[in-house]
């Protein structure tokens, strides 16, 4: 019995915390602003969310491990340069299995998977926590932040998709019944204004359940 | 006058933030006053103004003579690192309150995409070295008006009934979006 209680579990509650957080309380595009960009560029249909999805939360991930375990040997003047080229090098990595293992959709994708470079959450969570942490936790963070980036990209993809094309992952949905009632698709769900719109709504309903992330000011 | 139309083009025209959508992290996250975004904005106008010449420079005589286009987006994003990394100790040393209050924004300027946009705009609409110059700054002063307007609507808004759970973050995604709305107008407009 008493082994069993000394034994450390694989995640401890803090642990847990640095995956859960980020989907949530410290979600990267509502609440820390990080990521906005890509959020806005690649959602306009379902499928490229799901794949940019996958693809930032390796990068994030690879780059928090590769920054925080080199980070007591990089001298803080040229931190930036050193992250940038851990970035640029993981992600020309992506960029390079997508083409060998998934041509069809590198071929779509290609130059978004380029721009994970640009992407500030990368950089941002290198900058905010990778830098001053462990390995472990910073994987852990990595992770996190790239599932709570995800899960608003694949909710903005959803409804920009729905509601500007009628379709989910490529596939009619809305019927064609609806469609000779008199309802068209919303034009302005293609353009990236859409998304603009969409995350504000969102946050909007984030803090009406947490009331804790209103800003008083 | 071409030079002038270059500007307007890229500081109305083709705004980087508000036709673009382009650094719109920084954007929405540093215009909670007027005195921050004016710091930020200053800062991207320079970074900006000076990376588009050099990173046009080393592209015409360095990577094209040597055929090493293949790297361009690692030598670009160098280039602006380390620009970004020189106002970073500037900032420091001369306005620490600004430093404290952009916080993390100030090292993530290296990825605000409207930085590196920049140059790859310039690239391809074959500027010169002297348009390009002028297209940075037009840029990057298109960057700080829209921030500036941006942060004057939210320090007024804060005096308005906005639902609480809409307050700051939320209203500002709004607002851009309003703004894009009306920028859209100019659209094809020609110079």
């Amino acid at each position: 019995m008493a082994e069993v209680a000394s034994r450390k579990p694989l995640l401890s509650k803090q642990d847990r915390k640095l995956v859960s957080d980020p989907l949530n309380d410290n979600n990267p595009i509502t609440v820390q602003v990080l990521g906005v960009c890509s959020a806005l560029a690649v959602t306009s249909n379902l499928a490229n969310s799901i794949v940019m999805a996958v693809a930032v939360i390796l990068v994030t991930a690879a780059a928090n491990i590769t920054i925080s375990s080199i980070r007591n040997f990089i001298p803080t003047r040229v931190r930036m340069i050193v992250q940038l080229v851990v970035i640029a090098a993981l992600v020309i990595a992506v960029r390079e299995a997508l083409q060998a293992f998934a041509f069809p959709v590198y071929k779509e994708l290609a130059v978004y998977v380029g721009l994970i470079i640009t992407n500030c959450i990368v950089m941002g969570r290198l900058e905010a926590f990778a830098m001053a942490n462990r390995p472990f936790p910073a994987l852990l963070d990595g992770i996190g932040n790239g599932l709570g980036y995800g899960v608003i990209l694949i909710a903005v993809g959803f409804f920009r998709e729905l509601f500007g094309a009628g379709k989910l992952l490529g596939y009619e949905v809305i019927p064609s019944a609806v469609y000779d009632f008199g309802y068209t698709d919303n034009g302005i769900m293609i353009l990236p204004i859409a998304s603009i719109f969409l995350i504000g709504i969102f946050i909007w309903v984030q803090r009406s359940f947490n009331k804790d992330l209103i800003d008083i000011s | 006058m071409d030079l002038i139309n270059i500007f307007i083009k890229a500081a109305f025209v083709e705004n980087m933030v508000l036709i673009y959508f382009l650094g719109m992290c920084s954007f929405l996250a540093v215009s909670k006053t007027v005195k921050t975004a004016l710091g930020l904005g200053a800062a991207v106008v320079f970074v900006l103004g000076i990376t588009a010449p050099i990173n046009w420079l080393i592209r015409e005589y360095i990577l094209v003579p040597n055929e090493l286009l293949f790297l361009d987006l690692i030598v670009y994003i160098a280039v602006i690192a380390s620009m970004v990394q020189i106002v970073e100790m500037v900032v420091e040393k001369f306005s620490p309150s600004l430093y404290m209050a952009l916080g993390i924004f100030l090292p993530l300027i290296t990825v605000n995409c409207s930085i590196l946009g920049g140059t790859l705009f310039m690239i391809t609409k074959e500027y010169n070295l002297v348009e390009s110059t002028v297209f940075g700054i037009g840029s990057g002063f298109g960057f700080f008006l829209a921030i500036i307007a941006l942060a004057a609507i939210r320090e007024k808004i804060k005096y308005s009934a906005v639902p609480p759970a809409l307050r700051g973050l939320g209203m500002a995604f709004i607002i851009t979006g309003l703004m894009g709305l009306a920028f859209m107008s100019l659209m094809g407009l020609k110079l």
